[in-house]
């Protein structure tokens, strides 16, 4: 459940962010997101977020593509018209495989770097003409941003945070 | 500092004893008579088909290749020549004469042509265990040098991760001198006390008939080969004496200069490697096959040699951690390790694809026979070389997970070193011993034999220094060293 309330706590330094993110955790409250302007080495860590599957996915899209090529070229230069071009023996695929490994190799790669990509752009909700979802330009330059959700216990959390350092503290009306 | 155990210096006696039994026995049992050899292929023979002699003589000479030309035969280059033609289907002049000449010696000639078959069979038999010993003599040897260019590509690229593993490289490293003076004593002996039975070359009768070798003789010469050979060590073994005084100086330095004299040798050592390495390759390894050549075999032999040295160090190294002798030595030393071990098994394939690739595609007689024997005589090492150095890296250490984990790269580790063995054992055998080869007592024993003197060497010179270099000036870095 998404609070409507949150508070934005704005830090400066990303070491400080750090602390802080692992004293909000110590404290049990939840922190619903960190923009930064730039990857902070840990954060996710700190965050406790779930490792990223996305390379488990370009794996398995580089077996499709390296289906495709097979296939693909089994079919063309195989099944469908086997010439004879320059003496290559087209009688089996295995036979003629080495003239194939380069487009397999590329369509494996091809297949993986680009599926990855797109898995990316859509499970991070990116695409052209998006409208940007930045509660702040500064985060964007040299501010950290923490949202953390409120439960009736705004007076709390803003001690918290003052005490981690943040420079600013503003309560945020969420409209849904 | 770190003592070798008793029971590790045992192993290592016993692999070495049975490992020269072994030998010795592959030596006096492959002394076979010119009618002993004629018996076995009889037998052979009987066992396989019936009658069908002029067939099986016919794919011999195919399947040969270029390896006639390594016994004393006097007809070298012209088998070779023909072997080549008979595979490409290329000049008709030169095919019809060899098979006419073929059909006289299978048909009227037939007790003549039994016996050179028979004494080129007996030569290959007296090949075998110069060749075991010589193959996994060069096995032990390519993984230290390959480990002393990736110690010195650690200093000249300063860096950070891998000053803790260093003394281990270093202890890796102390069996170069003797590994390169073995290989080197194998490949001299066999033109000296020996019947050629590596290097046709050597030969100065089967010189004398071949012109293609005649026209390498001015490199191919036993005199300059050895000079070249004492060239290379000495240079090897000056970079890695020096580079290990100062690495020991700088423990007790009170500057850094002794790391930066290492920064400069390393960087000059490495582009001194780099053309000794190639020349190597053509001296120790290609110029078994003198009618060959391939232009990226440096490279290739060079993407071996750094696998296997890489996979060594990640195993001593976890050897020693698992006797707590390295504590500060973290996953993410091991994960970078198996990294190497994962990226230079591809860049290995890469090269031996692109090496076979080339060859195939264009197969060009004088180039593809080398091929050929390989993969009508060794189909499975030739092939199974490629899953166990490929495939298998390939899927077992592209995991993150699993390059953290110690007995699944040690696993990996085995077969990535089986695997590379039998790289060598594929590039040295056809030549020398052409269709009869066996992994048997002889080959088992050199194994045993260099393994044994391998880990000896390599763990006394681990007791000879601390095995954490104190002040080097990337050891903090290295101590938390994180990925």
């Amino acid at each position: 459940m998404e609070a409507s309330k949150v508070i934005h706590a704005i830090y400066t330094d990303d070491d400080v962010l750090m602390a802080a993110v692992k004293k909000v955790k110590a404290a049990h409250h939840h922190i619903e997101e960190i923009f930064t302007p730039f990857p902070v080495h840990g954060l996710d860590k700190a965050m406790g977020l779930a490792p990223t599957r996305i390379a488990i996915t370009s794996f398995l899209y580089g077996c499709v593509g390296l289906t495709v090529a097979v296939v693909m070229m089994n079919f063309i230069m195989i099944e469908d018209w086997p010439q004879d071009i320059g003496g290559k023996p087209s009688f089996s695929y295995i036979e003629n495989m080495p003239a194939f490994v380069p487009i397999m190799f590329e369509l494996t790669v091809f297949f993986a770097a680009h599926l990855m990509v797109i898995t990316f752009y859509m499970r991070s909700r990116m695409w052209p003409f998006k409208k940007a979802e930045n509660p702040d330009p500064r985060t964007t330059d040299d501010h950290f941003l923490m949202e953390i959700s409120v439960n009736n216990n705004e007076d709390e959390l803003t001690n918290l945070l003052k005490e981690t350092g943040a420079v600013e503290i503003n309560l945020i009306d969420k409209a849904h | 500092m770190y003592t070798i155990s008793g029971k590790l210096r045992t192993v290592a006696f016993v692999l070495m004893i049975l490992g020269a039994i072994g030998v010795v026995i592959g030596f006096i049992s492959s002394h076979k008579s010119l009618d002993e050899v004629k018996e076995m292929l009889a037998a052979e023979n009987a066992g396989h088909h019936g009658g069908g002699h002029e067939a099986d003589t016919k794919a011999h000479v195919v399947a040969g290749g270029n390896d006639h030309s390594d016994n004393a035969h006097d007809e070298g280059a012209h088998d070779a020549l023909a072997d080549t033609d008979d595979i490409a289907h290329g000049d008709m002049n030169h095919g019809d004469d060899e098979a006419s000449h073929a059909m006289a010696e299978s048909g009227h000639d037939n007790a003549n042509h039994d016996d050179k078959h028979a004494e080129h069979v007996q030569h290959q038999l007296a090949n075998r265990p110069w060749s075991a010993l010589y193959v996994a003599a060069f096995f032990f040897f390519m993984i230290s040098l390959g480990v002393l260019a990736f110690y010195a590509v650690q200093y000249a690229a300063q860096a950070g991760w891998s000053p803790l593993l260093l003394r281990v490289m270093e202890g890796i490293t102390a069996y170069m001198l003797p590994g390169a003076l073995i290989v080197l004593t194998i490949a001299l002996l066999s033109g000296i006390i020996g019947h050629y039975n590596l290097f046709v070359w050597m030969d100065p009768e089967v010189v004398a008939h071949d012109e293609l070798i005649q026209g390498k003789s001015d490199w191919l010469n036993l005199t300059w080969f050895a000079i070249r050979g004492f060239i290379f060590i000495g240079g090897w073994y000056l970079y890695r004496h020096f580079s290990r005084k100062y690495s020991i100086a700088q423990d007790d330095a009170d500057d850094n200069k002794n790391f930066i004299k290492t920064f400069r040798i390393s960087a000059g050592f490495l582009v001194f490697f780099l053309y000794t390495e190639s020349m190597m390759s053509w001296d120790w390894i290609m110029s078994v096959d003198p009618h060959w050549f391939s232009t990226l075999f440096g490279w290739y032999i060079l993407a071996g040699m750094m696998v296997c040295g890489i996979t060594v160090i990640s195993m001593v190294t976890m050897y020693l951690k698992s006797l707590a002798l390295l504590p500060k030595v973290n996953d993410s030393h091991i994960h970078d390790l198996a990294k190497f071990m994962f990226g230079f098994s591809i860049f290995w394939t890469y090269l031996w694809f692109s090496q076979f690739m080339l060859i195939w595609y264009s197969n060009i007689p004088e180039e593809v026979t080398y091929f050929v024997t390989r993969f009508q005589d060794y189909q499975l090492p030739f092939l199974g070389m490629v899953v166990m150095n490929f495939v298998f890296p390939l899927l077992i250490l592209m995991n993150s997970d699993f390059k953290r984990i110690p007995w699944f790269v040690i696993m990996a580790g085995v077969v990535i070193l089986a695997g590379h063995y039998i790289d060598v054992f594929n590039m040295i055998m056809p030549a020398t011993v052409g269709d009869q080869w066996y992994i048997g007592i002889p080959e088992i024993s050199s194994l045993l034999l260099f393994g044994g003197l391998f880990i000896f060497i390599v763990f006394t010179a681990l007791t000879k220094a601390p095995l954490e270099a104190k002040r080097h000036p990337l050891i903090k870095e290295s101590e938390h060293f994180h990925y």
